[in-house]
């Protein structure tokens, strides 16, 4: 096994990968830590990747056998990794840098409507600028602006939002027959369109809008409906002649306000779901539920919800309370409940240090 | 200099060289009848190794050493694709060499065919060129009259088709994977590399795309032979070079040099752009098209160091990018003392965020910005902190795009603010001055700043 595999360091960490790998599936393999980020890179969809530029790596050593580092940094999802490649990641102040500016560039024309945005929440380009980018804007030209526009009977395009990931444009691509969608015009003044607003007529069009990283493809039976933090997922499925039809759910109450497939750890669907699963059928009855979603990596929709446990608590967390309080194995339950914490002295003390905290930053 | 060597453009003058009888009588497809009756693929590559040519389009990777790589698997096409797309501002020698005479392209385009075993080739023209195509056109229905495409060429077994394909006058599809996105009738996007077109190029299978002023060299090479070619020039770089010359000069047009000809002779000499118009004198020159770094007079013909300054790869990016510059595609402009260079580097960054194809987001978002904020600065409504934004925003954008595009749009204006800044500063500083008419910055203006 050892003979067919290649060795990959990602930030000082080894592995072993099959060859044809890419860099990102390897840190992915490693774990959330070292994984870059990807705003077009899209696993289930064919050709996607490399247009962001947001996984940008430094290869510090090309291989075992050519060590040379590479001159310019890589896009890491669609670059492949050889045998004793050295890829620096968070580690390397070049690619912190970049990864600043890449923020910057996508938001540059992006409206920051997220107030009243849909994606709010479970918005790839939210979790992107708050873990990566910095927190002002230099920009103070114009943004450019579009009409909304109905793309078949289910979807809005809010072009404004769009960051050009070409995601929907492979799905499109991948579902219809023919080119019925996809990018018009170039430049910062290119736009996602049909042909000659032609609506995507097909079973598996819904799925564009979960694949979209921002708000710009959204459900037009879920609009403006929920913020979704606070709906609740599950895991259900149902019996369906077109797709697999394993989905979540998303209830506000009783009620199913939205049906999407279901993401994986990194935010991708690994298998699209119908449009009559998702947009027909929003009752409890259709569907078998089988019991609350993971949410994983994706902060708001995760933190402290249903499965608390999965929910890795930061490091400077773990030492702060260890410092502070007791050490905590993060598992639950604690030994303590919240309400003994809250009357022990410590806990008190540390309350009376954030008012002035807080008095001072005023 | 003694007396210039010319290679590409030596019968130019003659009447009717695009006519295929005159190009034969001046020496036409002697070089194609030596390679393919006398020589093997090998050898034809062999010697275009030796000669060192380069590649004329803007990169200067040789062309034997990019033949070479060519990925050749059983039972798959290869392909020649000549890239005649020029759309570099600045740039207009292809159109030139296409227009004045098409046999020695296609002569040319013959041979390489033959050496890298290629069946059907494919010249991309741009389409604004529809009268160019027509002359092609009709140069290779001649030349397929006298049996040099087509089936078994010359009666030594090898076939050639020839197509003309007209672009859509995108300057992305200058870039080589753009070129095979849009010959293979798709939109214009650069491809992820790699793979490399060597590997999979177009229609997936092993492609050489060269430029148009390349291709050109190899009858002369095959003629004569590499040896004599490599002698040609300076150094590394070998041969002659088409340069476009345009801007404040006495005599604009398309010069053949010889590689290592000294800057200050090419501007100056009456053999070639005859000096800066009466008046006036030489203030900055953008040295090998619109995208390579603008070079204020005196590190233009002198470098750094106090050498003078030659017309060769290597004599004009010392320095690197702090004094240097690049050949480029040959395209150079001369500017004198009335230019403002604000405002060009505003009118190249314009140009940049119009072409600019969309794909990724540092070159999408980064060119579009840099144009706004030179346009604030040009039209009197910048202020201090726009300078260092516009170094930081090229600085961001350079390298990390997918092609070589965002690369060409930081460049100019990261070295504009290097080598000129005084001048943004006092865009900044003098609003009221910079947006007259005409207004420009000089040693008069200058005592206003200090």
């Amino acid at each position: 096994m050892e003979e067919n595999t290649f060795k990959v360091t990602i930030d000082g960490i080894e592995t072993r990968v099959a060859p044809g790998t890419t860099i990102l599936q390897a840190a992915r393999q490693i774990g959330p830590e070292v994984a870059p980020p990807a705003m077009c890179y899209y696993k289930p969809l064919e050709k996607s990747g490399g247009k962001c530029r947001a996984c940008l790596v430094k290869v510090a050593q090309g291989s075992e056998r050519d060590p040379r580092p590479m001159p310019k940094l890589l896009a890491s999802c669609i670059t492949q990794v050889q045998d004793g490649m050295v890829v620096e990641n968070y580690t390397n102040e070049e690619v912190v840098e970049t990864r600043k500016g890449i923020v910057e560039f996508l938001l540059l024309n992006h409206p920051l409507d997220c107030p009243v945005c849909d994606q709010a929440g479970e918005c790839s380009l939210q979790d992107f600028a708050f873990k990566h980018g910095t927190e002002a804007q230099r920009y103070e030209e114009e943004r450019r602006t579009f009409e909304r526009e109905d793309i078949g009977p289910h979807i809005q395009l809010h072009m404004n939002r769009c960051i050009l990931c070409y995601r929907c444009v492979h799905t499109a691509d991948q579902i219809t027959d023919g080119r019925c969608h996809g990018v018009m015009y170039r430049g910062d003044h290119a736009e996602i369109s049909t042909y000659i607003s032609k609506a995507v007529d097909n079973d598996f069009s819904g799925n564009m809008i979960d694949v979209c990283p921002v708000g710009a493809l959204t459900d037009k039976t879920f609009r403006f409906k929920n913020r979704v933090w606070f709906s609740k997922p599950v895991d259900a499925h149902r019996d369906c002649d077109k797709c697999h039809g394993k989905v979540h759910l998303w209830y506000k109450g009783e009620e199913v306000i939205r049906v999407t497939g279901r993401k994986n750890q990194w935010g991708e669907v690994d298998e699209f779901i119908c449009n009559s699963c998702r947009f027909e059928h929003k009752e409890t009855k259709d569907w078998v539920i089988e019991g609350p979603a993971k949410m994983p990596r994706h902060s708001v929709l995760s933190a402290n919800k249903y499965r608390a446990d999965l929910v890795k608590k930061p490091a400077y967390a773990l030492n702060y309370a260890e410092q502070n309080f007791k050490k905590i194995d993060d598992s639950r339950p604690y030994d303590k409940t919240l309400s003994e914490i809250k009357e022990s002295e410590d806990y008190q003390a540390l309350m009376e240090k954030n008012k002035s905290y807080k008095l001072l930053n005023k | 200099m003694a007396e210039s060597i010319k290679i590409l453009t030596e019968h130019f003058h003659q009447e009717g060289i695009e006519k295929l009888d005159v190009y034969k009588k001046h020496g036409g497809y002697a070089g194609l009848e030596k390679a393919l009756k006398t020589m093997s693929p090998e050898q034809v590559v062999e010697e275009v190794k030796t000669s060192g040519v380069r590649g004329r389009g803007g990169a200067g990777f040789p062309m034997g050493m990019k033949w070479g790589f060519l990925a050749k698997p059983e039972g798959v096409p290869r392909y020649l694709v000549c890239n005649g797309d020029e759309s570099e501002p600045g740039t207009f020698k292809d159109h030139y060499l296409m227009m004045k005479c098409p046999h020695l392209l296609i002569e040319g385009m013959i041979i390489s065919s033959f050496a890298l075993g290629a069946n059907t080739s494919f010249i991309y023209v741009r389409g604004e060129l529809m009268y160019v195509i027509n002359i092609l056109e009709k140069a290779i229905a001649e030349a397929k009259a006298a049996g040099y495409l087509g089936k078994n060429i010359l009666g030594t077994g090898f076939d050639l088709e020839l197509v003309v394909q007209p672009g859509g006058g995108a300057y992305i599809c200058g870039e080589e994977t753009a070129l095979l996105e849009s010959l293979e009738g798709k939109r214009g996007n650069p491809r992820n590399k790699p793979p490399f077109p060597a590997v999979k190029g177009l229609y997936q299978c092993p492609t050489v795309v060269n430029n148009v002023e390349s291709i050109a060299t190899t009858p002369w090479i095959m003629l004569n032979g590499g040896e004599a070619y490599s002698k040609i020039g300076i150094g590394r770089s070998t041969g002659t070079k088409l340069i476009s010359a345009s801007g404040h000069v006495k005599n604009p047009g398309v010069y053949e040099i010889e590689l290592g000809l000294p800057v200050e002779e090419f501007i100056y000499s009456d053999q070639y752009l005859g000096g800066i118009r009466e008046g006036h004198d030489l203030k900055a020159v953008v040295a090998g098209g619109s995208s390579v770094p603008i070079l204020p007079k005196h590190l233009i013909l002198k470098t750094a160091a106090g050498e003078p300054r030659l017309m060769s790869y290597e004599s004009l990016s010392e320095g690197g990018f702090a004094s240097g510059t690049m050949l480029g595609s040959g395209g150079f402009i001369a500017m004198d003392e009335t230019t403002c260079i604000v405002r060009n580097t505003w009118n190249f960054a314009r140009f940049y965020r119009h072409e600019s194809c969309g794909q990724c987001s540092p070159c999408r978002e980064g060119t579009g910005w840099m144009e706004k904020v030179l346009y604030r600065l040009e039209h009197g409504k910048g202020n201090e902190r726009d300078i260092d934004l516009l170094v930081d925003v090229a600085k961001k954008i350079e390298g990390n795009t997918i092609c070589p595009l965002g690369d060409a749009a930081a460049w100019p204006v990261a070295s504009a603010i290097r080598h000129f800044r005084e001048e943004f500063e006092w865009h900044v500083r003098h609003p009221e001055l910079a947006i007259a008419p005409g207004a420009v910055f000089n040693k008069e203006t200058e005592a206003v700043l200090n």
